[in-house]
């Protein structure tokens, strides 16, 4: 069998994926000015910002080694990759069976460690701070992530997040208990990972409060571009692992290129609610004060953990 | 002629044996030592890993030495499991010795003379505990491992937290040695044969299997550093020069798991699933109580150490899985906890030796052990900061790295559950998942706490400068230092990218320990892919995520730098409109910690203090303590002195009123044996 189709659908996807990535950003910031009564800016704008970054000047301070500079490209390539394992489009992908969701986890965990070693690597109380407190939200989220992949694979008897699709797209429609809770833990990890609201606020520079933004403050230009690239593509592909687990339907098969047109137009739809739903939380809940965090991640784990038992309980 | 992995095995003790004799003779030649003997140990460990690596290939052969008491000679045997660890120590001594050939460059001839015996003798009995087939050799091996490694640690004896921790080590390890000698016993039975091939032999009732698995255990357990028999390794393995720390951290607490696996799954025989769940329970407190104490530490070596009781506990979490899929009849999810355990076995000893010997690299160049001292290394010292940071990525389990392989291993153990039959059980081992998933996240904590505070940021104004600044070069080591730091970095990134062969090897580990090997396809698929059942279930691709990330961040730069400009300019860092920016406004180690003693508050014992808002000269001082020490050691302390305290008012000092001792014991024994 030709590989050659699946492999045209992997990198059509990655490419996709990183692409479409700010634009699901503007959507989520247009999405909420309407939301707050405010005039909205052009779904395009991180396009603009994008751009406008990316000819600008870096400025790097004195002390900066070369880990710092190496880090925005890590944190984009990390990115990509884990764009390239989420079954975005379709299951079966090639490059799937090299990394599976524990993985996935671990990719994730690798950027959020260089991200917090280049923060440090000025040697500015900010960044300290912002690393400190990343890795705090961290050391929370990524175990309930893995609790709530670990539901699924217990589900589908696999790891390969492509399997667990294929598992969870095509079998009758029940509602799993379990599945609720995991769907319930996931969406709070992914709040806390992604910097919203209630974890984060990505449009604040209040040093009481920010976390992510904390120790990018001495990007800038093209390196600051990189990141916040990175940062969308983070967001797009939480949102996709999310259908993948708890919406996978009008998925297409790698290579099945008659079903790309369904897949791209499930993806587009199932983007824009979940999006228009993140601007919503984002209005409707406030801040947290940073030592919520932990609780907030806590409930997350122990949820996930409960979901794992009600599989096992019920459906064992 | 090649000799077998017996006799290549025998000879290598034997030379360890001799330099370690050689390095007293030349007391004033310390070139003897530095140019000589540890380089020729490194390399002798270097054959011993090649003769361990044909030991788990070739049949198990074993021979009696003419060596040991009179009708009592000493058993030695070679086979999978044993060849196995003969790989580790071999393979990780010798970045070790090599480096410790540079790293006692400007020791004392007399201590240097001291060290080389110790060292050596440490070496060559460790071999000898991993080579024993009866219960005689491996006690008197056990027993010479322990006395000299507790005289390493007590290198600066004049010390007096030195002596006190040394101390505490000996004490521990004989408890320790006094569980396993009456588990050998219970194995025995009273028929007069010590050799392993009668305790594998014997048949044990339930009961006595129970209590010699659980002597076992615990008395290998106190060896390995599990709580709540730890409580020595935090304190001896950083008294020890750095060399030694890391033989101990890296190699030592190895031969206990080794002991634990050969005298469970060997000697004993018949693993039951409720051993696995009181392996699971200890190993998952282990695990989390060594990172989290961790993260509350500010001396880098007695960071490391935590980070070792944490890492005991990772390997036992697989070493119970094993035993819990063992006891319930699925030998092949057994092995694959098994080798798991082993392979993260392998894999603590490699990352964990390396960042001892890069804390032995900071020692030297600065003097500095107080993480709250350091800072900026990685501008003066910019090699060792590399080795470092493969180290501490490898020990946070991220991909691609050593760490990552054995640790995703065990997930796939623990996701192995449903097979199961009991459903309590069932439903709980994934709870030891959750446990590692947790651990596995606050190391990397702990390490961007490490490494961002002693390698990034700008140098600190140590509080505790070191008293002789002669004798700090401040860079890199030498050229020796590098060679063992990057062998065993090397080792850290080989086994993270290509753990197929390696897992080939533990396959016929578990298939000798426990009849069964991995899964058909996980052995056949080729070198590329890790599986560890089928490939429907999992798997993992080292090579292909390798290549993967490296192409696209290349692909990144290349695309950013031809489509874009590289101006960069450089500048002050941003002061947030206060011009007044010192190093000290950095993050402390306990700063990075706070947050972690704000969440797991309860966990530990603080002791704090806080200026009052009228002081005059305010001070904060805050103590974490153990809080085993207050439950358990001192309680125990009291009782022995209690009990010692009571015993001696038999002594009176008189020589009569001992004579009226022996007289009566006499009677006593006359009218028991009538």
């Amino acid at each position: 069998m030709s590989q050659v189709p699946a492999i045209a659908f992997q990198v059509f996807q990655s490419v996709l994926v990183v692409l479409a990535a700010p634009l699901l950003m503007g959507w989520v910031n247009q999405c909420r000015a309407w939301l707050q009564n405010r005039s909205a800016p052009s779904i395009l704008l991180p396009y603009y910002t994008l751009a406008k970054l990316f000819r600008k000047d870096a400025v790097i301070a004195e002390h900066a080694s070369p880990l710092f500079r190496l880090t925005p490209y890590i944190l984009f390539g990390c990115m990509w990759l884990a764009g390239g394992i989420v079954p975005v489009l379709a299951t079966a992908l090639p490059f799937a069976p090299a990394a599976d969701i524990i993985a996935l986890v671990a990719v994730f965990a690798l950027a959020r460690v260089f991200a917090a070693l280049a923060a440090m690597d000025i040697g500015t109380s900010f960044g300290g701070l912002g690393a400190r407190r990343e890795m705090l939200i961290g050391f929370l989220a990524e175990p309930a992530m893995l609790m709530t992949l670990f539901t699924a694979a217990f589900i589908s008897g696999s790891t390969q997040l492509t399997t667990i699709v294929d598992a969870l797209a095509h079998r009758d429609f029940v509602i799993q208990p379990s599945l609720a809770f995991a769907a319930v833990a996931f969406l709070m990890v992914l709040l806390a990972e992604n910097a919203r609201i209630p974890v984060d606020n990505p449009t604040t520079h209040l040093e009481l409060t920010m976390v992510h933004e904390a120790m990018i403050l001495e990007y800038s230009a093209r390196h600051l571009a990189l990141i916040e690239w990175g940062a969308a593509i983070k967001l797009f592909a939480y949102m996709t692992i999310g259908f993948a687990l708890f919406a996978p339907w009008g998925i297409a098969t790698a290579g099945d290129w008659a079903g790309l047109p369904l897949a791209l137009a499930a993806l587009v739809a199932k983007l824009a609610i979940a999006g228009a739903g993140l601007a919503v939380v984002e209005t409707v809940s406030a801040k947290f004060r940073l030592f919520r965090a932990p609780e907030f991640l806590s409930t997350a784990f122990l949820l996930a953990v409960l979901g794992m038992l009600t599989h096992f309980l019920l459906q064992g | 002629m090649i000799p077998t992995p017996l006799t290549g095995t025998l000879a290598c003790v034997v030379v360890w044996l001799a330099l370690g004799g050689l390095s007293l003779v030349p007391a004033a030649n310390t070139s003897f030592a530095r140019r000589v003997a540890f380089p020729l140990g490194a390399l002798v460990g270097l054959v011993l890993a090649a003769f361990g690596l044909h030991g788990v290939w070739a049949p198990a052969s074993s021979a009696a030495l003419v060596l040991g008491l009179p009708d009592l000679p000493f058993h030695v045997r070679v086979d999978p499991l044993a060849g196995f660890f003969l790989f580790l120590l071999g393979a990780v001594s010798a970045g070790i010795s090599i480096y410790a050939a540079g790293y006692f460059r400007s020791e004392a001839p007399g201590r240097l003379a001291l060290i080389g015996l110790q060292y050596f003798v440490f070496l060559a009995s460790m071999a000898l505990v991993i080579l024993a087939d009866d219960a005689y050799l491996f006690m008197v091996a056990w027993e010479t491992m322990a006395l000299a490694s507790y005289f390493l640690v007590t290198t600066d004896h004049h010390q007096g937290a030195i002596r006190s921790a040394g101390f505490l080590y000996l004490l521990i390890a004989h408890l320790g040695a006094i569980a396993i000698l009456l588990c050998f016993g219970i194995m025995h039975g009273g028929r007069g044969d010590y050799s392993f091939v009668a305790l594998r032999a014997t048949e044990l009732t339930p009961p006595w299997a129970t209590v010699a698995f659980l002597l076992a255990f615990f008395g290998f357990g106190a060896k390995a550093g599990m709580i709540p028999l730890h409580a020595w390794l935090p304190e001896a393995h950083p008294a020890a020069p750095s060399p030694v720390s890391a033989l101990m951290s890296g190699v030592m607490i190895k031969t206990a798991i080794y002991g634990m696996v050969r005298v469970i799954y060997d000697l004993i025989g018949g693993v039951r699933w409720e051993w696995g769940v009181i392996v699971l329970v200890i190993a998952a407190g282990t695990t989390l109580f060594g990172v989290l104490y961790a993260l509350m530490q500010h001396d880098l070596k007695r960071l490391l150490a935590y980070h070792s009781v944490e890492n005991i506990g990772i390997i036992l979490l697989g070493l119970g899985m094993s035993m819990v899929f063992i006891g319930f009849g699925h030998p092949v999810a057994g092995a694959l906890g098994l080798v798991a355990a082993l392979y993260h076995t392998l894999n603590h000893a490699v990352f964990k030796a390396l960042l001892f010997l890069g804390a032995g690299s900071v020692l030297h160049a600065r003097g500095l052990r107080d993480l709250n001292d350091m800072g900026g290394l990685a501008r003066t010292m910019p090699k060792t900061a590399l080795y470092f940071l493969i180290g501490a990525l490898a020990i946070s389990a991220l991909p691609p790295l050593n760490g990552f392989v054995s640790e995703w291993l065990t997930f796939q153990t623990a996701l192995q559950a449903p097979i199961l039959g009991h459903s309590v059980v069932r439903s709980v081992l994934p709870l030891f998942a959750a446990t590692l998933a947790l651990a596995g996240a606050l190391t990397a904590m702990c390490f961007v706490k490490v490494y961002g505070i002693a390698f990034l940021g700008q140098p600190r104004e140590p509080r505790h400068p070191p008293g002789d600044t002669e004798a700090h070069h401040g860079g890199d080591g030498g050229a020796l230092e590098q060679v063992g730091m990057a062998w065993l970095a090397i080792g850290c990134v080989v086994l993270g990218v290509f753990p197929v062969a390696m897992i080939v090897f533990l396959n016929r580990v578990a298939t000798a320990l426990t009849g069964t090997g991995l899964a058909e396809e996980a052995l056949t698929i080729g070198w590329l892919w890790l599986v560890p059942t089928t490939t429907a279930q999992a798997s993992y691709s080292p090579v292909i995520f390798l290549v993967v990330i490296v192409g696209v961040v290349m692909l990144t730069a290349l695309l950013v730098h031809r489509l874009y400009h590289g101006r960069v300019r450089r500048a002050s860092a941003w002061d947030c409109g206060f011009p007044e920016q010192t190093p000290r406004m950095q993050d402390t180690a306990d700063a990075f910690g706070q947050p972690i003693r704000h969440v797991f508050g309860p966990l530990y014992l603080m002791k704090r203090t806080m200026p009052g808002p009228d002081d005059q000269s305010p001070r904060f001082t805050l103590k974490i303590e153990d809080r085993h020490w207050y439950w358990l050691y001192l309680p125990v302390a009291r009782l022995a002195d209690f009990v010692s305290e009571k015993v001696s008012l038999l002594q009176q000092g008189r020589i009569s009123v001992y004579l009226l001792y022996s007289f009566l014991t006499l009677i006593a024994l006359l009218v028991f044996v009538a």
